[in-house]
């Protein structure tokens, strides 16, 4: 940060000469602080993990949950300035409200993605604003077969026009990671906070691409690479987070909740013993020296 | 010429005299819904000793006529509520995207418990209520079935007025004149709940469609039904009635073709 002094950093909104927003670049560093969130968009599903830092001991365990549903069938997990994420959820549930105000069907995961991003982007044009201290996970599972219009009673006629063009895909499990600058991509596997460098490295090793990862799996992947992630040297208690969306037909039934307590517990020990299962690599591999 | 954007679009007022502006209708009291237009007829429901049925025909009338014959007039809320619709089918659908929006906010944070029969009844009657008292009723006569928050059977009533209502057996529309008596037989109290199985409310539930569609000429032999108890809602959308003997009509005098 060599530029750091030259006064192109001090507002909002105004580019160094060599054509940064020094603003949004400390936001970034305001997120890398934050406990590390993992997204995983697996074939039938997509899973949400986070690595919750506890700041008190006067904290009620399992209480103050960090990832959100925005609607039904979406949640956002964030990492960076907890108010600042909070906020941002606000908005995406304003912004999906609305939709189904004006649409009477679910706001689909790429439109909520690129109407937050727009928000985001909004928040680094203006010297009266600061950019969003926090990247945010998205993700949501848009209904295969067609959904009927909220708040509709019956088929209409079996027979005549309409219905949608035969084998084409609709729908299916998404996942989108916004940043403060406003960009957003759509991934296969996202991470951001603290671990995210970790996480990434772990995601990478998933093969995510070919699409063979099942939900159940990528929960236990994800509980995973929080474990693998978080730095017991630097913060010692955190709890893990975890949410997941499956289809219709799927465990979650479409909708964004908690894993089920029996399977976060299995995820968590599979953790635990990944992880006690490398240290004694390691161990063994000094004893070999 | 007067270029100020009130004007735009309005006829010149030098050419054509001042603008009536009772052409916007502008002029009289404001009037809110006077009368349903797409009616659904009759909801049933009664309690048994583990939970509750509930049962509408799938018709929505317009007028007298049978306009829509696959109208779903019962909405599952969760796996412990259902709500069964009678009047305007135009309000319902308004209540049923209310009914959604309040469920999406109930599960932005999850929930240990989540809202009872008994929690929906008392929303949809201040819904009810508020908006009769702006003298702009949702025409509907609303069954609120399911559990308590105690896991007990729950069914209660809210109309357009804003009343509200409990018992084991309800009936909404003609099947409060027609099927009320009939359910009665079996369930004249709170304490007969306990002596009815959910095979004998199912029946019970299915004999009263039967009558109400052989004497409610706004009703329909297809219908939905469904059963809720502890292990969730067995909604069935497409049912249709059975064993059905007209013999009856044969005795029935003053009508029709007879002559004597």
């Amino acid at each position: 940060m060599t530029s750091i002094g030259t006064g192109y950093d001090l507002s909002n909104s105004v580019f160094s000469p060599d054509g940064r927003n020094f603003q949004v670049e400390y936001a970034v560093k305001a997120v890398e602080n934050g406990g590390t969130a993992v997204g995983i968009r697996c074939k039938d599903g997509v899973v949400l993990a986070l690595e919750k830092l506890i700041t008190s001991k006067l904290l009620k365990a399992g209480a103050n949950k960090r990832i959100a549903t925005v609607d039904q069938n979406i949640g956002i997990v964030s990492s960076g300035l907890l108010p600042d994420g909070r906020h941002f959820v606000s908005r995406a549930r304003d912004e999906a409200s609305s939709w189904r105000g004006l649409y009477k069907a679910p706001i689909p995961t790429s439109s909520l993605a690129d109407r937050m991003g727009s928000y985001v982007q909004a928040y680094t044009l203006y010297s009266s604003v600061r950019p969003f201290g926090v990247t945010a996970i998205l993700a949501g599972y848009d209904a295969e077969k067609e959904l009927p219009v909220d708040g509709q009673v019956g088929s209409g006629p079996s027979t005549g026009s309409g219905g949608k063009k035969e084998g084409g895909k609709h729908g299916g499990p998404f996942l989108y990671m916004i940043e403060p600058s406003g960009l957003y991509w759509g991934y296969y596997g996202a991470a951001t906070g603290k671990g995210r460098q970790i996480a990434k490295s772990e995601l990478e090793k998933l093969n995510l691409s070919e699409g063979l990862l099942s939900l159940e799996e990528g929960v236990k992947e994800a509980a995973r690479i929080i474990y693998v992630a978080h730095d017991d040297n630097k913060d010692k208690e955190f709890e893990l987070e975890l949410t997941w969306i499956s289809a219709v037909d799927g465990p979650t039934k479409g909708r964004h909740q908690e894993v089920p307590k029996e399977l976060k517990e299995e995820a968590e020990r599979l953790a635990k013993k990944a992880l006690e299962g490398e240290d004694d690599d390691e161990d063994d591999e000094k004893m070999e020296d | 010429m007067n270029h100020l954007p009130q004007a735009w679009g309005r006829p010149r007022d030098d050419v054509y005299g001042a603008y009536d502006h009772s052409h916007f209708q502008t002029a009289g009291p404001m009037q809110h819904t006077q009368s349903p237009i797409v009616t659904g007829t009759s909801v049933v429901a009664a309690k048994f000793k583990d939970g509750v049925v509930i049962a509408a025909d799938n018709l929505a009338s317009y007028g007298s006529l049978a306009r829509f014959t696959d109208v779903k007039r019962l909405r599952k809320f969760n796996d412990q509520v259902v709500v069964g619709f009678g009047g305007d089918v135009s309000d319902m659908q308004y209540l049923d995207r209310l009914l959604l929006s309040l469920d999406v906010r109930e599960n932005y944070q999850s929930a240990d418990t989540p809202l009872s029969a008994k929690n929906l009844h008392t929303y949809l009657s201040k819904v009810m209520y508020k908006r009769r008292s702006d003298f702009n009723p949702l025409w509907n006569h609303l069954l609120i079935a399911g559990l308590d928050s105690e896991d007990k059977p729950f069914l209660a009533s809210a109309d357009l007025l804003g009343t509200t209502f409990t018992s084991p057996t309800i009936a909404t529309g003609f099947g409060a004149h027609l099927a009320q008596p009939i359910m009665r037989r079996s369930l004249p109290d709170e304490e007969s709940v306990q002596n009815v199985s959910k095979e004998e409310a199912v029946k019970l539930i299915k004999e009263c469609m039967k009558v109400l569609f052989y004497r409610d000429a706004r009703s329909l032999d297809k219908y939905s039904i469904a059963v809720i108890t502890k292990d969730g809602v067995e909604l069935k959308e497409d049912e249709k009635l059975e064993n059905q003997s007209w013999a009856f009509a044969e005795t029935i005098r003053g009508y029709g073709t007879q002559t004597a």
